[in-house]
């Protein structure tokens, strides 16, 4: 593996008392799909918040080596701020901008990528000008690149499920991130939007885009993933590609439980 | 049968009305004689009205119901948006309304002039609230606090350094824009409910502050004496200064309504629409929410600022009890019932809310009345506003060749 582009060490956050992560590893390589799997309450989620600034992370060093960047941490930096270092996130639950237009929405992930402020919106100076047709253009070629143009004048919330969970990938995407995680991006879809998610996911990792993902469809995770981490109990159990993930015990353990655990 | 069935819901309807409207519209108290009157009569007219009014209703919307075409489509086509689409219509539409507006005070009295100028401070305090409620969906309801610092502004730089309009207006607005930032840092985290009382409160301490500290604002009494905008150094009788005052307001709607439209197409505003539709995955797409917040409330209160100093000029007198929390509810009104986000709406609903008042005179005391039942029917059959938002467009057809 080259550079990781994204180096977790030893993550921990807790709240109260609970211990949602304990001390999680996690590396991201350039252009590679990583899945993060584990069962529901595993600290999945809790892991992507930490990582995208949701939340602080109570210990460990969350390292981001965008290329041509210099590495910075991540840790206890402000959401904003973390996707202005390129890590862009999608939600487990939609989270579009609903009375937006679906253009709009892309132009959002444009946001952290330009300047103007105040006056330049009052002035419209040419600076301005030239920025905002650079943000409608790079939008629009996005909402070409997921399948959405024709959509482009609609409101958001009129898209159909599967349209939604791909506008959410453009506006991300828009952001010009080095890291892309995706939190459970095929939930509540059918066969068909699975398959055509997994193709869009395949298009944009030939781009070489990094992707992180978390997702419970075994399907798309072992045909995508280059690599996967398993996560129980906020802990990482097991790391490796597909298909030593699928014959290792602690994995199946923690999925389908011990044969005394069942009997309880 | 659904005409029966459409009559007994009139009917029932009907004699909810008349069961609602019984204490007001019935019984009187005859303080004189010390009897009570009965007035049976109002109460048949009351039920009548209101059967035939919900009959027709019903009926009108079935009719809707079964031929879908002739209703106006989703997506707010409303007739002005009709207008102002087409580039042609809408520069003849503007031209007229221009005119309109510029040959209005010499065929009105002076009177009519100055309550238009009032309609108008309103039109601009809407579009200013409308960038803190309608776009960034900051609900605030202590906007007046910001109109109150633009008008203490100017009546006390021209107490104590004798400044005028022209050199207090920039500073008016200025401040208020600061307070505006004043008010924004605290309650960065509030959203909903919680920022409204936090908003209100601090609508409530500068009132408050005003009426209290005497040393600094005379108090309930007031500052009199302020004088109104010169022109040129010459002195104005009391008509011309009150025409002199309206072109300055048409002016003023104009610069903030240009002002207003290029914020929202702009990265900023669309920032703030960002914001309202979900706070969470705003800061996750790389927007400050802070700075985004603060240049909303300091961009919504200097508007408020600015007119806080015309205000102050046009009435040469001010004090506290102008800038009550009622004040405050019918700006927001005026965003509410015009649209949020809006700005022809915005226009409309402060022209309507403002001017319909002044013209329901007539009806002296069931005024307010007809008022109130005005805004209960437009939530009603129109919560979205009389002229809501439509959505955005952006130049697509010419996006493919690559000229800079």
């Amino acid at each position: 593996m080259s550079q990781p582009i994204l180096q977790v060490s030893a993550l921990r956050m807790t709240f109260g008392g609970v211990q949602a992560l304990a001390g999680v590893d996690l590396e991201v390589g350039e252009g590679e799909i990583v899945a993060l799997i584990g069962p529901n309450g595993a600290g999945k989620t809790t892991l992507f918040n930490c990582l995208t600034g949701m939340y602080t992370p109570t210990g460990g060093d969350i390292i981001l080596n965008a290329p041509g960047k210099k590495p910075c941490h991540l840790n206890g930096l402000k959401p904003n701020k973390i996707v202005e270092r390129g890590l862009a996130r999608t939600f487990q639950n939609i989270r579009l901008f609903g009375r937006m237009t679906v253009l709009e929405n892309v132009m959002i992930g444009r946001h952290c990528r330009a300047k103007s402020f105040i006056l330049g919106a009052i002035f419209r100076p040419p600076a301005t000008r030239r920025e905002e047709r650079d943000i409608t253009m790079k939008s629009f070629a996005l909402l070409r690149k997921v399948g959405l143009a024709d959509f482009a004048g609609e409101f958001a919330d009129s898209l159909s499920y599967g349209a939604q969970r791909r506008l959410e990938i453009a506006r991300a995407l828009a952001t010009e991130p080095a890291l892309l995680l995706l939190d459970e991006p095929a939930a509540g879809m059918n066969p068909r939007e699975t398959v055509e998610l997994t193709r869009l996911i395949q298009q944009i990792s030939a781009d070489g885009q990094a992707v992180l993902l978390i997702e419970h469809d075994m399907k798309l995770v072992m045909s995508l993933s280059q690599r996967i981490y398993v996560m129980d109990y906020g802990k990482r159990i097991a790391c490796g590609p597909p298909a030593a993930i699928r014959a290792n015990p602690a994995v199946i353990k923690a999925y389908l439980g011990e044969e005394d655990d069942a009997a309880a | 049968m659904p005409i029966l069935a459409e009559i007994r819901f009139a009917l029932r309807a009907a004699l909810w009305f008349v069961f609602l409207t019984f204490p007001i519209m019935v019984i009187k108290a005859d303080p004189i004689g010390q009897t009570v009157i009965w007035r049976w009569r109002n109460a048949v007219w009351v039920g009548a009205c209101s059967f035939f009014v919900c009959l027709a209703l019903r009926l009108w919307k079935n009719y809707r119901a079964k031929h879908p075409a002739l209703g106006p489509s989703n997506d707010g086509g409303s007739f002005i948006h009709r207008i102002l689409d087409h580039s042609g219509q809408r520069r003849a539409f503007l031209g007229i309304l221009l005119a309109a507006a510029i040959l209005f005070p010499f065929f009105a009295s002076s009177y009519q002039t100055n309550i238009m100028i009032t309609a108008l401070i309103y039109v601009v305090l809407g579009l200013g609230l409308n960038i803190v409620v309608g776009m960034a969906g900051l609900l605030d309801l202590g906007f007046v606090a910001f109109y109150a610092i633009g008008a203490y502004t100017y009546a006390l730089l021209h107490l104590h350094f004798g400044l005028g309009f022209w050199q207090s207006l920039p500073l008016g607005a200025c401040l208020a824009a600061l307070g505006g930032i004043c008010l924004g840092f605290p309650v960065l985290r509030l959203r909903g409910d919680y920022l409204a009382i936090v908003t209100l409160g601090f609508g409530e301490i500068i009132r408050l502050a005003l009426e209290n500290w005497g040393e600094f604002s005379q108090g309930p009494s007031g500052i009199a004496n302020i004088p109104r905008p010169g022109f040129f150094g010459m002195t104005l009788s009391l008509d011309q200064s009150i025409l002199f005052l309206y072109f300055i307001m048409i002016v003023f709607v104009i610069a903030t309504i240009f002002v207003v439209n290029r914020l929202r197409d702009s990265r900023i505003g669309r920032a703030w629409i960002a914001l309202r539709e979900d706070e969470i995955a705003c800061q996750a797409m790389g927007i400050d929410k802070q700075k985004t917040k603060l240049a909303a409330f300091a961009l919504g209160a200097f508007w408020a600022g600015g007119m806080g100093v015309v205000f102050a000029a046009k009435t040469t007198f001010i004090n506290p009890a102008s800038f009550t929390f009622l004040e405050s509810v019918i700006i927001l009104s005026i965003v509410v019932l015009g649209g949020m986000g809006s700005i022809v709406g915005v226009v409309c609903g402060a022209l309507i809310l403002v001017l319909l008042p002044e013209y329901l005179r007539a009806l002296s005391e069931y005024r307010m009345l007809a008022f109130g039942a005005i805004l209960v029917l437009m939530m009603i059959f129109r919560p979205q506003g009389l002229i809501p938002t439509i959505k955005s467009r952006y130049p697509l057809e010419n996006l493919t060749d690559d000229r800079p």
